[in-house]
């Protein structure tokens, strides 16, 4: 007989493979699986890490420190630097431009303006900052303008900046007309078609001088055509003056505080608007500059504050200049006011060397550091707002570096309401971005939550009482052959793509509630009457009609009469329209409440996401219902209770926790539901609670937003911010839904 | 009294409830059947009516097809400044489908009921379908070879059937050569140029690599030329023929026959010739390319990228998901700690998705295809290569938004698996590893399907998280094609879910893109509840196996 031999002990290696493979499986899985929760945990974080830099604070540091550069060539008049911060420009009163390398003083180049040599220089303007324009007035009443630029090659790959002077109007003076004196103010704006320009001069007049480049058809060559004025006001006290860069508003203000403000869109004929104190009583007016983009002025004052004057449209809507926000930058006098070239924000210096960093949207104050001890003679401020340069009166020239990349949020910029510059109030405004650098970004969050939570709110008013109202009757009251085919069927629902549902909200049924609003409207109370009506009949039919149709399909047999009743409300639309609304429910409502009607409105995506939500919480709610516990129903109905009674007091109380996680569920997934707010709604950022009006909601914004946002930008991380905003507020929710359901598994186990 | 005691009965309450069963039905059934009515429908050939229409006095003729009727109160008519008879209490109006765009410059109009003086369906009206300028409606009247006419009304149409069919013939010719040979020598030279200025990045550009280069670029350029003769010649055959037709208002056109995609005369056709018209237009939107601004023709390329996106995206989430619910499951101890990643993971699911993009578009493509292009391909700078949104980070996005839903679904597998079957592996000497491998796995795979198939629905359709990483209105090119290395997880992708935005929001004539936006939706619909449905039976067969096992 064969021995049969079954050899258990195999070879020691594999017995040994055998547990290193157990090992190297155990630790991949758990370095998988966590990897995954790290994963999704990485999602937060990412997200804050994004946001996070919006509220660092700003900070500045002291770069070096040296002797004004080439101090035999006059005091200095204006202080500048170029974009990359390596030069460095100061004008002199004699007439000079010194270019200097910033980082160690040493001067690149001395250039002496052309001025005619006979004359004396008596006055210096600066043109719109980023333009690099700069104005002398001389003695004769004549100008000279210049401009600096800056010319970047890379010769072997290194970058070499080459700073330039040009005469954009020709290196020849240009005479005022209307004066031969001697100009003691000046003020310029230079742009491609004209140049507006506006001096004081020593006999106490005010000339306002127009050139437009007239573009000859036959000549390559244009010409100017010029037109001077005298403005019909007293000069004696004039001691600042400023032209915005739409050549339409005209400043003078006066170191008592007195501002006059004329419109010169007209160039023959320049007309007074308004004269009005921008100082309070006692004080001088110290420093007056616009804000970027020439729409607010900034004013400082010998009390050291600072205060904002924008032009806003009165109650007659005519333009008028009012203090929208003020800034206590100091206890001493401000001298300097420097505004940054592409953002809203600006620098301040006090007596005595004190340099303040603001941002006027914002409100906030970013950075606050003593430079020196002693009085500014000039501050210059870098285009890029990342570098400054004050002069004192010591004759050092301090360097330093602004780290400060967005001021302009602010949690009270965020979330409260802000006095935009030409707006006529503080208000709510998301307005993220234009084309031009003057714009001033309008960043509140606040519309959007609120037109997120409008959204969910419409929701929920269609989604909660047909989903729960189902879900009762499916899970306790329908037959079960039924509930097998119902409740399948309703949560189907759910798995319809949003975007599908945002097609037919946009584009069918927008028309449609448009065309049939009476018709849909009363659709809410035809209905109801219609069951009830059926109903209450129903008990009255012969038995034998009762016996063929068995308990708990009443939802089958409701079917045709609401399609009916529905019929019948729409055909009602026009009779209703005619009798009760004089033909037209939007013209009415328009006209007896002002509430004016979008196509694409709450009512649309109210219905439209209800569809997305009601599967959602209906499938949770039935859960909760058919899970209570029979033996509680049973003991109910035995006591006497009828069904309904033992609905309400029974099985709805023990469920009710479920009910709730059930709502919570479903308003989180309508606060973050992005594609059918997008397609039903104009996405306009309102804050209106009217049920015919649209809203942006958050998710909305970002998908629209997102893609044309620049990286690292205040409006990318903002957006950032709205997605973590988002992402909290479901996950709060959810968590608690979660929470709360698990609680009522244990409660239901233990009954 | 009797009202009272029913009141009191609860019954009223039980039924309102029922209600909303109801209405909750009716609105699932009315959903599904509008999308099915509209989107099947469209490929119906419709009949073409003309019209005697007074318009201001002259009368005209409209020629097109009916498209929509609404009803205005008389009032609402006279408000908005329409002529009504005195005692018309309402207003018909009729959107028209008149097409010849190049004729009128609009596809669509509306026409008032009252004006229409007379209408007929003329048997010889003819539709042409073409690749610009939208439909033609009109009359033939001679067909052209060479400028010449060769043939006149009634002898035109036999003989421009087959004429046509050849002229489609040459033009799949033309796109198969446009597409393959001329895209590959582009390719090519495109991975030259690169290739370029690789070595000249890492200082080997010399007289040898120069030399190389240049004959490969020779190479390319012979072909080309061979190309371009192949593709003259064919484009003098294409233009041969043309047809000379007039519109309803007796303006003549020549419109060349390879602008043409289909011609027929719907009022002429039979029950059986519709019916072969509509099958052919369902196949053309199946599997043809868009057409006007993706207004017409076909949708092939988004449905394309959608299964390319989605069958990435469950590579990349399957092991991921499974991986994570065995450790949840059968490695971690269970305790506070996996309560807690349990509801993080569950409520993951209930983030919205636009986070989950905005996560990637930062994430992914700034910072890792940030990355990865200056690690991999500098050469390419400045332009991005995986730095800008694409298929590979729309997948990874996806895979990340729909990773909790196969977690769950995994776990509620794994938990079902009766423990005798891991004791009695265990018992007979398998490791940990082994038992899962052999038996756990393997019987919790239908609940793996389950997840990934629910998954797989999510992402098709999702559309708001890829606008963000990788979905465009038009590629140009499909992510999978015959050049080195074939699969182009770099490249923008079209999607069906934005594809229904896209056209149903952004197109410029909304009016025209709407059936085919139906018709998509149809086609997305139908995907999605059937891998629904695929994953119910599968799940439900598998609680009955379970059911056995435990027994």
């Amino acid at each position: 007989m064969p021995e049969t031999h079954i050899n258990f002990t195999t070879s020691p290696y594999y017995q040994r493979w055998r547990r290193i493979k157990d090992e190297i499986a155990e630790y991949s899985v758990i370095a998988g699986g966590l990897g995954v929760i790290g994963a999704i945990v990485l999602i937060f974080f990412y997200l804050l890490y994004v946001v996070f830099p919006l509220f660092l604070a700003a900070e500045a540091h002291s770069i070096t420190r040296y002797n004004v550069p080439a101090q035999q060539s006059g005091k200095t008049l204006l202080l500048a630097n170029e974009e990359q911060n390596e030069v460095g420009v100061r004008f002199t009163d004699q007439g000079f431009a010194i270019f200097f390398a910033i980082e160690t003083g040493k001067i690149i180049h001395r250039q002496k303006i052309a001025l005619p040599e006979k004359h004396k220089l008596t006055s210096f303007t600066q043109g719109n900052p980023a333009s690099g324009i700069v104005a002398y007035g001389l003695d004769n009443g004549q100008v000279v303008v210049a401009k600096h630029e800056y010319k970047i090659t890379y010769p072997n790959d290194v970058r070499l900046i080459t700073p330039t002077i040009s005469y954009p109007l020709g290196k020849s003076p240009l005479n005022l007309k209307a004066t031969d004196q001697a100009i003691t103010q000046l003020a310029i704006k230079v742009d491609e078609e004209q140049t507006s320009i506006v001096a004081k001069t020593a006999d106490n007049h005010i000339v306002f001088s127009h050139f437009k480049k007239q573009e000859s058809l036959f000549d390559e060559e244009s010409s100017l055509e010029q037109t001077s004025t005298l403005l019909d006001i007293s000069a004696t006290e004039i001691s600042d003056i400023l032209v915005d860069k739409e050549h339409r508003n005209l400043y003078l203000a006066s170191s008592s505080g007195r501002l006059s403000f004329f419109d010169i869109s007209k160039k023959t004929k320049p007309m007074i608007r308004q004269h009005l104190n921008v100082v309070e009583a006692g004080l001088k007016l110290t420093k007056i500059t616009f804000l970027n983009g020439d729409l607010s002025l900034l004013v400082g004052d010998s009390s050291g504050t600072v205060s904002q004057w924008s032009m806003v449209r009165d109650e007659q809507g005519r333009p008028a200049l009012k203090n929208i926000r003020q800034f206590k930058v100091s206890e001493n006098p401000i001298t300097q006011i420097k505004a940054e070239e592409r953002r809203k924000g600006f620098v301040t210096v006090d007596t005595t060397g004190s340099v303040g960093v603001y941002h006027s949207t914002s409100e906030r104050e970013l950075i606050k550091k003593q430079v020196s001890n002693q009085s500014a003679v000039a501050l210059s401020l870098s285009p890029r707002a990342n570098h400054f340069m004050l002069e004192t009166t010591d004759k050092q020239l301090h360097v330093w570096s602004l780290e400060n990349e967005h001021p302009e949020v602010s949690l009270r910029s965020l979330w409260q309401e802000v006095w935009y510059e030409s707006y006529s109030k503080a208000d709510y405004v998301w307005q993220s971005s234009s084309a031009s650098n003057d714009f001033e970004p309008k960043m509140s969050l606040t519309p959007l939550v609120f037109g997120t939570l409008k959204a969910s709110f419409y929701t929920m008013l269609v989604a909660i009482p047909l989903s729960l109202m189902g879900a009762i009757y499916t899970a306790y009251f329908m037959a079960p052959s039924l509930r097998g085919y119902v409740k399948p069927s309703i949560e189907m629902m759910g798995a319809l793509p949003t975007v599908i549902l945002g097609f037919l909200a946009g584009l069918w049924l927008a028309p449609l509630i448009e065309i049939y609003l009476a018709g849909i409207l009363s659709l809410l109370i035809i209905v109801p009457i219609a069951v009830m009506l059926f109903a209450y009949s129903w008990q009255y039919l012969p038995k034998k009609i009762h016996q063929k149709i068995p308990e708990g399909w009443d939802a089958l047999i409701l079917l045709p009469v609401i399609l009916l009743a529905s019929w019948f409300a729409f055909t009602l639309n026009t009779p209703i329209e005619s009798l009760f609304f004089e033909g037209d429910l939007q013209a009415w409502l328009n006209k007896e409440f002002g509430i004016s009607y979008d196509q694409r409105n709450s009512l649309v995506v109210g219905i439209a996401m209800g569809i997305a939500v009601i599967p959602t919480i209906f499938s949770i709610t039935e859960d909760a219902i058919f899970s209570v516990p029979k033996h509680l129903t049973i003991g109910s109905l035995a006591l006497g209770a009828t069904p309904w009674q033992t609905m309400t007091k029974v099985v709805l109380l023990t469920a009710s926790p479920g009910i709730f996680s059930a709502i919570m569920i479903g308003f989180g997934r309508a606060v973050g539901e992005t594609m059918i707010v997008l397609m039903a709604t104009g996405n306009t950022p309102v804050m209106d609670l009217s049920v015919f009006e649209g809203m942006r909601t958050l998710s909305a914004n970002i998908a629209v937003e997102m893609p044309e946002s620049e990286v690292d930008s205040t409006h990318y991380r903002v957006l950032f911010l709205a997605a973590l905003v988002l992402f909290l507020f479901t996950f709060v929710f959810n968590t608690l839904a979660e929470i709360i359901r698990q609680r009522l598994r244990e409660k239901y186990s233990s009954l | 009294m009797m009202i009272k005691q029913w009141f009191k009965s609860g019954s009223p309450w039980i039924w309102m409830n029922a209600a909303a069963v109801s209405i909750s039905l009716i609105l699932v059934i009315g959903l599904l059947l509008l999308i099915a009515v509209r989107g099947l429908g469209h490929y119906w050939p419709a009949e073409v009516i003309e019209y005697e229409y007074q318009e201001s006095n002259q009368p005209i003729k409209i020629m097109g097809e009916l498209v929509d009727s609404t009803v205005m109160s008389a009032r609402q008519a006279r408000a908005s400044n329409y002529q009504l008879e005195a005692d018309a209490d309402h207003l018909i109006q009729h959107l028209i489908k008149v097409g010849n765009r190049d004729l009128t410059g609009m596809d669509f109009r509306w026409i008032d009921a009252p004006n229409i003086k007379a209408k007929e369906s003329p048997k010889q009206a003819i539709v042409i379908e073409r690749r610009e300028w939208g439909n033609f409606y009109g009359y033939l009247i001679a067909l052209k070879s060479h400028g010449k006419v060769i043939a006149t009304e009634a002898t035109a149409w036999d003989e421009m059937q087959p004429r046509l069919e050849k002229v489609l013939e040459i033009f799949e010719e033309i796109k198969a050569l446009q597409n393959g040979e001329v895209g590959k020598i582009n390719y090519g030279l495109e991975q030259l140029r690169l290739k370029q200025r690789r070595l000249e990045i890492d200082k080997q550009w010399n007289d040898e690599a120069e030399k190389e280069i240049l004959e490969q670029k020779k190479a390319y350029d012979a072909d080309y030329v061979v190309l371009q003769q192949q593709l003259a010649t064919l484009y003098q055959q294409i233009s041969a023929d043309s047809l000379l037709v007039k519109s309803a208002n007796g303006k003549e056109i020549e419109i060349s026959l390879e602008k043409c995609v289909r011609i027929h005369r719907p009022n002429a056709m039979s029950m059986v010739a519709k019916i072969w018209h509509y099958g052919e237009k369902f196949i053309e939107f199946i599997v043809e390319e868009p057409r006007e601004a993706n207004t017409e023709g076909g949708i092939f390329p988004a449905i394309f990228g959608t299964v390319m996106m989605v069958m990435l995206m469950a590579v990349i989430v399957t092991p991921f998901g499974v991986v994570a619910a065995v450790y949840l499951r059968e490695y971690a101890k269970q305790g506070f700690t996996t309560r807690l990643i349990r509801i993080a993971v569950n409520n993951l699911a209930g983030v919205p998705s636009i986070v989950y993009g905005i996560f990637g578009l930062g994430f992914f493509v700034y910072i890792l295809g940030g990355n990865i292009d200056e690690l991999f391909y500098p050469e390419s700078a400045p332009s991005p290569v995986f730095g800008t949104p694409g298929l590979m980070w729309a997948s990874l996005t996806l895979a990340l938004l729909t990773l909790p839903v196969v977690i769950v679904s995994t776990e509620e597998g794994l938990s079902r698996i009766p423990k005798s079957i891991r004791e009695g592996s265990l018992a007979l000497g398998a490791t940990k590893a082994e038992t899962l491998w052999r038996t756990v796995l393997p019987m919790a795979s239908p609940a793996m399907m389950t997840g990934l198939i629910l998954a797989i629905a999510r992402a098709a359709g999702e559309v708001a998280p890829l606008m963000l990483v990788g979905v465009v209105k038009l590629a140009p090119t499909l992510p999978l094609d015959g050049n080195f290395p074939y699969l182009h997880l770099e490249r923008k992708f079209m999607h069906l879910g934005f594809h229904i935005y896209d056209v149903g929001f952004q197109s410029p004539n909304v009016e025209a893109a709407r059936p085919l936006v139906y018709a998509t939706s149809l086609l997305l619909v139908v995907v999605i509840i059937g891998l629904n449905m695929f994953a119910i039976s599968v799940r439900n067969n598998l609680r009955e196996k379970y059911r056995a096992l435990e027994g």
